[in-house]
């Protein structure tokens, strides 16, 4: 069952009479997600992104636009009528029931030609709960679960109904790093399984690049930009997307482009060309893993310390242009790199294809051409 | 070896103690005692015997029969209905958003109205005077009904105002109990409800019951507790003769053996207040133990 959203506006009215106009949640978004796949929606708090959900599954009416499921406006639809299975932030199960009757409630609420006997309803609430693998803990209530044990119980409460499509409102945020890894993939392996089309919500891009099919990055209630999450990452939109990607994330420099070369500061470091050869100030940004230590380097900077990670070295710098809220410019390089840290400085030279610059404005990508290679 | 912070601890129960102790358990014992001695008198410390001549007295007197009887009735019909309509009014009141403070604040008043205001706007309603037959009666008169004595006549209508006076009286503390543990029920759960597809009737016996039971079972058990020593509101209403009212109760029954027309008779007013007591103690634990039973968590 493919989504589609056509023109999707959400205005809260604003509360603070003083402050007046509305308080725009979700604002013109138009996007189709394909049938069948696990989609991220991925941005900052407050961005939109439960509103978005809530719109999806009919617990919100939209201000403006449209909701197509498949080939069927849902817009006016009531929440009931639409097939969603939804899991909540806080897992939202019944605390007075075990978690078989949790499981069970969806479909005690079937009606009509869709009724089912005691039986029927058992086999189902059992085939959700083995395909979570929670069978032993059916006798018990929430209250006597784990985080991870709920957010299971939760997903299958949300499947056992078979809806068309599952949404899931941060469903790791209540859980230790740790279990946030193991159930993440327990998510991808429940979605390639039953092959629901999928909207995953989180706010933590590793998330959502390690296990969706494609994202959505959001803003303040806009849709930046939508794609595969490597493509996303390597073409990036925006300066926002480019941050909002990446750990470490993206170093930002003050830079420039004249006489057809890119600059940071001072430093000439890449030969370009774009389109209708602009020229004037322009935000940089390099991707960690973008750098190349080379003594003939272009980019000079401060040598700070290293970490080292394994197969990878990180190398922490400073360059007086660097405007990224750490201070410091983070590399990552081979660990077959020997970095002497007797010197204070060092020296980059860097990967085209790593290397991104936007307008100083809008901050939009400027695209160029790179001579370098 | 008791550990010096448990000694502390006792030392700061201690004023506690020994003011319940006086006060309250020691009456509580005594009583006990004297509903043992047949016919004890207070001025010379005297008594004839011991036994159970007292609680087969009272058991047979019709006067205690007839308060046992009003009790119960008072009992089972005020408690389960303040509490459903307290509840409807609660439900109405968490889902109208305009004018709610409002509302809250009228439902509430008669919480902080004294009850002899309380007991004047019942006069104006029921009472019969030389002037009217009250608010209620001129109403049944245009639906061209028959008036009804309904402070000196009939039982049934006698019961009638005492219930319709004793719900009005406990609906304000209930419903401020119940809206606010209405208001505690995490809106997240109606949402995950509705979307699936959970009728408004099932969600709130699915989930709203279930969730705010335990302010229920609590209303229902100070309800019982409440309706068994009803006596103050039955004399603003009838007057202090009971008896010859006919709507005696327990409480009332003991404080008539203790000071009323046939006071001087301690010894059968401590066998009612510990019959009293053993009923309301077993209404509780049965209330209790279902409420274990249907309990959350
Ligand atoms: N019922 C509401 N009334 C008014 N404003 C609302 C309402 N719900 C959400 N908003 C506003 O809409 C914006 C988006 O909220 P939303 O809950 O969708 O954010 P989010 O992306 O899910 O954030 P988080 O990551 O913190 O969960 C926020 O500015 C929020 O204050
Ligand atoms: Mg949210």
């Amino acid at each position: 069952m493919k989504i589609v959203l056509k023109n999707l506006t959400k205005k809260f009215p604003n509360r603070n009479k003083k402050q007046g106009g509305d308080v725009i949640a979700v604002n013109n978004f138009d996007f189709e997600i394909p049938d069948g796949k696990l989609v991220g929606l991925l941005g900052p708090s407050g961005c939109g992104k439960s509103t978005t959900l809530n719109l999806i599954s009919g617990l919100e009416k939209p201000t403006e636009g449209q909701i197509f499921f498949g080939e069927d406006d849902v817009t006016s639809l009531p929440a009931q009528n639409r097939g969603v299975g939804l899991v909540f932030q806080s897992y939202a199960l019944y605390p007075h029931l075990t978690v078989f009757k949790n499981i069970r409630f969806p479909l005690e609420n079937l009606k009509g030609e869709n009724k089912l006997t005691k039986e029927e309803m058992e086999k189902r609430v059992k085939e959700a709960a083995s395909l979570v693998q929670i069978d032993e803990l059916l006798d018990r209530k929430p209250s006597e679960l784990s985080g991870g044990q709920q957010q299971r119980v939760a997903i299958a409460r949300a499947l056992v109904k078979s809806p068309r499509v599952l949404l899931l409102d941060e469903p790791l945020s209540n859980l230790d790093a740790r279990l946030r890894l193991q159930t993440r993939e327990e998510i991808r392996r429940i979605q390639r399984k039953t092959s629901i089309t999928t909207i995953f919500v989180t706010h933590d891009q590793d998330e959502a690049m390690s296990i969706c099919d494609l994202i959505v990055v959001m803003k303040a209630g806009e849709m930046m930009q939508m794609g595969k999450p490597q493509e996303v990452y390597d073409d990036p939109v925006n300066l926002f997307v480019a941050r909002f990607l990446g750990t470490p994330p993206i170093n930002v420099f003050e830079g420039s482009i004249k006489d057809g070369g890119l600059y940071i500061g001072e430093d000439r470091v890449l030969e370009i060309k774009t389109d209708d050869n602009k020229s004037g100030d322009v935000y940089v940004a390099v991707r960690p893993e973008g750098f190349i230590l080379d003594p003939d380097g272009p980019l000079k900077c401060e040598l700070g310390r290293l970490e080292v990670m394994g197969r990878d070295v990180s190398i922490v710098s400073k360059h007086g242009s660097l405007i990224s809220e750490s201070g410091t410019i983070r590399s990552i390089v081979n660990a077959d790199n020997n970095v002497d840290l007797g010197l204070s400085h060092v020296s980059f030279s860097l990967k085209p294809h790593k290397v991104y610059a936007f307008d100083k404005e809008t901050e939009e990508r400027i695209r160029f051409e790179s001579n370098n290679g | 070896m008791v550990k010096q912070s448990q000694i502390k601890a006792w030392l700061y129960l201690l004023p506690a103690i020994l003011f319940l102790g006086a006060f309250m358990i020691y009456p509580l014992f005594d009583v006990f005692v004297y509903s043992f001695e047949e016919g004890y008198n207070f001025a010379s410390q005297s008594y004839f015997g011991t036994g159970s001549y007292n609680y087969a007295y009272v058991l047979r007197d019709p006067y205690f029969i007839a308060a046992l009887k009003n009790t119960f009735i008072i009992v089972i019909i005020t408690v389960p209905l303040s509490t459903i309509i307290a509840l409807l009014i609660s439900l109405g009141l968490s889902s109208i958003k305009p004018l709610k403070d409002l509302f809250q604040t009228v439902y509430f008043l008669p919480y902080v109205t004294n009850t002899l205001a309380v007991g004047l706007v019942f006069m104006i309603l029921f009472k019969k005077t030389a002037y009217s037959d009250g608010l209620v009666n001129m109403f049944i008169n245009f639906f061209g009904g028959q008036s009804v004595d309904f402070i000196t006549g009939p039982y049934w209508a006698k019961m009638f105002v005492m219930c319709f006076y004793t719900i009005w009286v406990v609906l304000p503390f209930k419903i401020l109990i119940l809206t606010s543990a209405l208001a505690s029920v995490p809106k997240v759960y109606y949402s995950a409800a509705e979307v699936d597809g959970t009728s408004s009737v099932d969600m709130f016996f699915k989930i709203t019951l279930p969730m705010i039971s335990p302010m229920v079972f609590y209303l229902v058990i100070t309800g019982f507790i409440g309706a068994f020593k009803a006596y103050s509101d039955e004399v603003a209403l009838f007057g202090t003769d009971l008896n010859s009212a006919g709507m005696n109760t327990i409480v009332g029954y003991i404080y008539d053996m203790l000071y009323g027309n046939s006071g001087g008779y301690p010894s059968y007013a401590s066998a009612a207040a510990i019959i009293l007591f053993a009923i309301v103690l077993t209404i509780t634990v049965i209330n209790l133990m279902v409420s274990r039973k249907t309990s959350i968590r």
